[in-house]
């Protein structure tokens, strides 16, 4: 069921970014999202999380939330980490995380999960956000995410400007949650990421999903690379 | 830090301020009493603002609604200090959740104009229906609405006690509030709106709650002075009453339990000083807080928490 996504069309005021857009992303599967600057990826997670008004369907799995207030979309299994983490700076790297699970009445099997999957934010309890790293900004970011028990994640590029070791560790977490059966929607500009971390790809332009392929038919030289994305 | 230091901590400052009536001469005393209810009326404001980000110039509004929400009942009706407390406590959260209703549509710049309308709105009413309110010119409190237990808090020794106790009520409530799971959901929301609804949290829902509680504080501290200082008057509902409080969240430091108490002190003998040297006063208060905005713009206690102690709350 996963997230199922048809004739989505949506904007900001009088302009129109999305123009009927049609995408699937099945639980155990990444499936990345790429296209040019203004393509509509942003605009795409925005309107899927209740941020901007839109038209069309997007239900997960199987309950439509198109139309619902943003606060109410994350109880239907949805959650998005954006780009830029934006995490709570002056809270603890623990308080975070509570934060993120007060709606699933922070269990502790879910904290225990996701320390499992970072565990190095458990040496890290006790620490103020804003002072971690880069790299473990976006775990506490992922981590936090997962506080919500969700049946589809959004990431918005998740490794960019991160060291190496630290892209290693999150795409480690990721093939961790595609195991798991969670529906992961990666927007990603990278051709390398996409290749190593994609099961699909859905390229958009002009507001549109242009083509959606299987990532094991994509080198990286193929056509869609230097068609949709500019590399 | 651990939450026993905390505690411990604060329980501490409480126990200095109870203790300071009897180290200070009388007058001072007195001025203790009134810095109290301000600090308590600055707390609540602090709730709002200090961790939750709502700037707000309405807040005058709560203060002088919870003033005569005590102070009519007990000139017109012989109401006693409990029952007018209470009043107050209800006027000021009341209030506050009528015009949140309205002003959390907006945000912002626009949050602060509306707020400051409706305590404009408020102050007028106050001057409209003057044969009640007594106008600019207010009223005295009669010694009957001024006696709680059989004491009468026109007395240093219960005025101080009931200014202490309803200080370290609000000062308790405000570390507990701050330091639960609502409290850290209140800096999710001053942090950053959008992410937190993201977390699945309805701001506008929220952001009512804090706005409540903050006119619950601002209700009582208004009720308090009335009482304790025998006074109310329409000049508490002017806009200087919405900016004091903030100035003393400011001063003290901002989304810190103790800044507002801190600030208010400071501010309150900062004003009495430079009063009594210069009639320019407000001069001399401006250079200060310029100074502070320059060297210590999260205030005291926030510059103490940057710099020293991560963990104060």
């Amino acid at each position: 069921m996963g997230l199922e996504i048809a004739g989505l069309s949506a904007g900001y005021g009088p302009v129109t970014v999305l123009r009927g857009v049609d995408f699937t992303a099945r639980p155990g599967e990444v499936t990345c999202i790429m296209g040019r600057n203004g393509a509509g990826k942003t605009t795409l997670m925005k309107a899927i999380m209740g941020l901007l008004p839109g038209t069309g369907s997007v239900r997960v799995a199987g309950v439509e939330v198109l139309g619902l207030p943003a606060h109410r979309v994350p109880g239907h299994g949805l959650a998005w980490v954006p780009q830029g983490r934006r995490l709570f700076g002056p809270l603890t790297v623990a308080e975070n995380l509570e934060i993120g699970g007060l709606l699933r009445g922070n269990r502790p099997e879910i904290r225990a999960h996701v320390l499992r999957l970072f565990p190095r934010l458990g040496e890290r309890l006790g620490q103020v956000a804003a002072t971690l790293s880069g790299g473990e900004q976006q775990m506490l970011a992922i981590a936090r995410a997962l506080c919500l028990e969700p049946k589809v994640l959004l990431l918005d590029e998740p490794t960019e400007g991160l060291q190496p070791s630290m892209i290693a560790l999150i795409r480690d977490a990721v093939g961790q949650l595609r195991a798991e059966g969670v529906a992961v929607v990666l927007v990603e500009q990278r051709v390398e990421a996409v290749l190593k971390m994609a099961d699909r790809v859905a390229f958009m332009a002009h507001g549109r999903v242009a083509e959606m392929v299987s990532a094991a038919d994509l080198a990286p030289g193929a056509r869609q690379f230097a068609e949709f994305v500019g590399v | 830090m651990s939450g026993a230091k905390v505690w411990a901590l604060h329980l501490a400052v409480l126990v200095a301020l109870f203790a300071a009536q009897y180290l200070l001469p009388p007058y001072h005393a007195t001025n203790l009493a009134r810095v109290l209810v301000l600090a308590l009326f600055a707390m609540g404001y602090n709730l709002a603002f200090g961790y939750t980000g709502l700037l707000s110039l309405g807040h005058a509004l709560f203060f002088a609604g919870g003033m005569f929400a005590a102070g009519l009942p007990a000139y017109h009706f012989g109401f006693s200090a409990g029952p007018a407390l209470i009043l107050s406590l209800l006027g000021g959260g009341v209030l506050a959740g009528a015009v949140g209703l309205f002003a959390l549509r907006t945000a912002g710049v626009s949050f602060m104009i509306v707020t400051l309308m409706f305590a404009q709105a408020g102050y007028l009413t106050l001057i409209y229906f003057n044969a009640w309110t007594g106008g600019d010119q207010g009223f005295a409190v009669p010694a009957s609405g001024r006696s709680l237990f059989g004491f009468a808090l026109s007395s240093d020794g219960p005025r101080f006690a009931v200014a202490w106790g309803l200080f370290a009520l609000g000062f308790l409530v405000c570390l507990a509030l701050v330091r639960s799971r609502f409290g850290r959901v209140m800096v999710a929301m001053r942090e950053n709106e959008e992410r937190s609804r993201l977390l699945g949290y309805n701001p506008f829902v929220v952001k009512l709650i804090v706005l409540v509680i903050s006119g619950l504080y601002a209700g009582l501290a208004g009720g308090a002075w009335a009482l304790l200082f025998g006074y109310a008057g329409a000049s508490f509902a002017t806009i200087q009453y919405s900016i004091l409080p903030m100035l003393y969240v400011l001063l003290g430091g901002a989304g810190t339990v103790a800044g507002p108490v801190l600030g208010a002190a400071l501010m309150f003998w900062l004003i009495e000083l430079a009063s009594g040297l210069t009639s320019a006063w407000l001069f001399l208060v401006g250079a200060a807080l310029v100074v502070l905005v320059l060297f210590a713009p999260k205030g005291i206690l926030g510059w103490v928490r940057e710099k020293v102690w991560r963990g104060l709350p």
